[in-house]
């Protein structure tokens, strides 16, 4: 591997990330996922780093999700998102910051189809006049919430408590990164890094320590694949997919996966468990596996939060070996407390996964 | 009186042109932008379809040009059109009154680090056609020590609209298929692959070195289009295509995979044409006056072209093209160029 | 193991690392001419048994080249060895030679 060869490629795929007043909007799926993720990032930009994010409980889905698996037309698609543009200009803001890949893929989708067919967004304007009496701006910045973490890296690097090293051995982490197919495969250019060597995710964990494994289906998806996933009879297919990702990591011996997209994490996290339990094979070391962390659970982890508060007990796969790696402290008895102190209930034991 | 021809570009095309032109009692002055005169055949190992060593064809070319007024290291700096003839200050401080110009400005290799998807630059074992013909002329390549398995990339940045070319090259597929024997050649026990789109083998001779490869060498051609590389842990490549012979995804490990970078129109020939204000088509390759019956002439009088500077050629090609636009220039300076008094209407006669 | 309902489902992709470099030598030695050809299909456009079942020489001989000779013996079955192909092979390859010999080289004895 010639690193230089990928710096070239990384200082031709750079965009403008404005440094502060965002307007913020939040994933669907996210949220029961991997519940303190978008927490995190509001309390590292808000709290740690005092920049302006602004969220509004009146925002909704972008319709991806839907978009995505057929059962909506793209026209509604595009009057949703109208909407969601609407918000932003009402509360004054221009940059807009989203948490989900396939919203951020879908908004850049749209303003591109807006640029290249203008009679489109001016009927959409005028539907998103007759149904919701709103008048949109279209957003100056256009950016996914990991790139903003990926601008505020060395910020977050200089306020980190740990590095993304093993504290037993002093080598940095070996790290998977993995980018949602929808962050830069439909328009390279919007991407941090392109699309065949995605820069977003590999400086953060630079600067955060970390070393990046780069293993020969990096590039392939993660197994979501929407409608692969969402019908039982296509399921196979989906973990198919991330099976094959696995079984070309594995020689690399990863310690940890660090993505940015909805789907991936949950789904390089969920089928390793239906992989070992189905097959009985397992990708960490002594039947342990990988964690698949998103990118704010590991900049929390690098800022010191407790991994409690950073929702890591919702992972299938056990993150304490990585903890322990990290030399994070943590409190096993408080795993499944929920905020309030009671017990969350605890998942049966796995055969095969530990 | 003799008339003074500036060709722009020592490559083949330009020594051919100017070795005719000698021998017909014109002035030719020579200039060629590198240190070097041969262009890429002076980096090239041996030639297809019947493994003629480059160096005998280049010495051959530049004993021809024997006593050519040559300028290496010599670019221009500006041209100006006077009634008839053309002003030329180049970069070495001297001023050429000349009466003809020849454009032989040649192509330049694709850039294979713009196919991302290949990692040239970036994983270790992948190299470019060039590369190979640089280590068959040294021996020596860091990425080769004898590999098992090699791969050849046909149409790397040719026939693919999203690196800037439509069109075919032309040379590569008799170029990959010779590369991949002379890879055999060194190296018996290796196994040897082709990914193809179409061959495109033309030429006289080439379907025999296509089945010599087939019959005496054993290569493997997959009919498919090599979409992704990325490098194994143990440093080897991991290469996908389609066999689209068989309707199916494929993948193999590779040694080394070699990248058939194609042509693409000199970026210091368009700077030449954009001192003269010369038209260029789609494909960034200059326009002639007529794609069939004036090939070597530009749409500006006095101004003629040789060579890949009009698109991707073969090596015999070129040299015909430039023995054909030394007779154009001849048939030029000889009929129309001298008749001060009717030059013009001659020009809209017969350009 | 648990049953999900659902689970890996085996790769359509051909993967040539599997291919048997010595077998095919074999078969190479006897018949040659399997190097040769150039997937022009028409042995398989004239061929008497494929117009009513799956067969093709072409098909074989890529199945062959690609790590998968199971596949192309079950193409070959249906073949009468009428020597249809023999004919219309623009490279004069010595197709019913081959398909015994790819038969005989690959069949499990």
């Amino acid at each position: 591997m010639i690193y230089e060869g990928k710096q070239k490629i990384w200082s031709e795929y750079q965009k403008e990330i404005p440094d502060d007043h965002y307007f913020y909007v939040r994933s669907c799926i996210r949220q029961s996922f991997f519940p303190a993720s978008e927490a995190t990032f509001l309390r590292i930009t808000r709290e740690a780093l005092g920049k302006d994010i602004f969220e509004t409980e009146h925002h909704t889905t972008c319709g991806g999700i839907a978009y995505h698996s057929d059962t909506i037309p793209q026209e509604t698609v595009m009057t949703i998102i109208a909407r969601q543009f609407a918000l932003m200009a009402k509360y004054g803001y221009e940059n807009y910051v989203c948490s989900c890949i396939t919203s951020f893929g879908l908004y850049c989708e749209t303003m591109e189809t807006w640029r290249e067919f203008p009679e489109l967004e001016a009927r959409i304007r005028e539907n998103l006049w007759k149904t919701c009496r709103l008048e949109f701006a279209k957003p100056k910045f256009l950016i996914h919430a990991s790139d903003l973490i990926y601008k505020y890296r060395n910020l977050i690097a200089a306020q980190a408590v740990r590095k993304l090293v093993n504290v037993h051995t002093g080598e940095p982490l070996k790290v998977v990164e993995h980018i949602g197919c929808h962050y830069s495969k439909m328009f390279p250019s919007k991407g941090v890094g392109g699309a065949e060597y995605p820069y977003v995710l590999v400086g953060m964990v630079e600067a955060w320590g970390g070393e990046i494994v780069d293993y020969p289906e990096r590039r392939h998806c993660c197994g979501f694949g929407f409608r692969q996933y969402f019908i039982k009879g296509n399921r196979g297919y989906s973990v198919s997919n991330t099976h094959k990702k696995f079984e070309s990591m594995e020689p690399f011996k990863p310690d940890l996966i660090i993505t940015n997209c909805p789907g991936c994490p949950y789904f390089l996290d969920r089928w390793q468990y239906v992989i070992a339990e189905s097959t009985g094979k397992t990708y960490g070391p002594d039947g342990h596996g990988i964690p698949a962390l998103t990118y704010e659970e590991v900049a929390g982890l690098v800022m010191g939060y407790d991994p409690w508060d950073l929702g890591l007990q919702t992972h299938q796969v056990g993150v304490e070996p990585l903890l322990d790696k990290m030399g994070v402290e943590y409190d096993p008895t408080r795993k499944y407390l929920g905020k309030n102190g009671k017990n969350l209930g605890e998942p049966l034991p796995c055969a095969c996964l530990k | 009186m003799k008339n003074n021809i500036l060709i722009i570009g020592g490559g083949p095309a330009g020594l051919e042109a100017s070795a005719q032109l000698q021998r017909m009692g014109y002035n030719v002055i020579l200039i060629e932008k590198s240190p070097k005169l041969g262009g890429h055949l002076a980096k090239w190992d041996r030639l297809f379809p019947d493994s003629v060593p480059a160096d005998e064809v280049l010495g051959g070319l530049l004993r021809g040009s024997e006593g050519v007024k040559c300028f290496t290291d010599t670019d221009v700096r500006a041209i100006n059109r006077l009634d008839k003839s053309y002003n030329v200050r180049l970069t070495n401080g001297i001023t050429v009154l000349s009466d003809a110009v020849l454009v032989a400005s040649g192509f330049d290799l694709f850039d294979a680090v713009k196919k991302e998807e290949y990692g040239y630059g970036i994983y270790d074992q992948v190299m470019t056609n060039a590369d190979l013909e640089a280590y068959f002329k040294t021996g020596s390549d860091r990425r080769i020590e004898n590999p098992g398995r090699i791969g050849f990339a046909h149409c790397v940045g040719s026939r693919d609209e999203k690196s800037g070319c439509r069109s075919c090259s032309k040379v590569c597929c008799a170029t990959a298929v010779k590369q991949a024997i002379e890879m055999k050649q060194a190296f018996p026990q290796a196994e040897v692959y082709c990914f193809y789109m179409d061959l495109r083998l033309f030429g006289r001779h080439y379907e025999d070195l296509y089945l010599k490869a087939q019959k005496e060498y054993g290569i493997r051609f997959i009919r498919g289009r090599l979409a992704e590389v990325s490098e194994n842990y143990d440093g080897t490549l991991q290469v996908k295509a389609e066999d689209t012979v068989a309707g199916k995804p494929l993948k193999v490990t590779l040694d080394l995979l070699v990248l058939m970078a194609g042509m693409r129109p000199s970026a210091s020939g368009k700077a030449i044409g954009d001192l003269l204000e010369m038209a260029v088509e789609e494909d960034g390759y200059f326009a002639v006056r007529s794609g069939i019956a004036a090939c070597q002439r530009s749409p500006i009088p006095g101004i003629f072209l040789a060579g890949a500077a009009t698109g991707p050629k073969t090596l015999p090609e070129t040299l015909a093209d430039a023995r054909a636009a030394a007779m154009e220039i001849d048939r030029y300076l000889t009929e129309i160029f001298p008749d001060a008094r009717n030059y013009k209407q001659l020009v809209r006669e017969r350009w | 193991m648990v049953d999900f309902g659902f689970g890996l489902v085996p790769s359509s992709r051909i993967n040539l690392d599997l291919f048997d470099k010595d077998k095919y030598e074999e078969l190479a030695a006897v018949e040659p001419d399997v190097r040769i050809c150039m997937a022009c299909g028409s042995c398989t456009a004239v061929c008497t048994a494929g117009k009513f079942s799956t067969t093709s020489l072409r098909e074989a001989i890529e199945d062959i080249k690609n790590a998968q000779p199971t596949k192309a013996l079950e193409l070959l079955k249906a073949c009468q060895l009428c020597g249809k192909c023999s004919m219309v092979c623009p490279r004069g390859i010595n197709t019913r030679h081959l398909i015994l010999s790819i038969i005989n080289t690959y069949s499990i004895k």
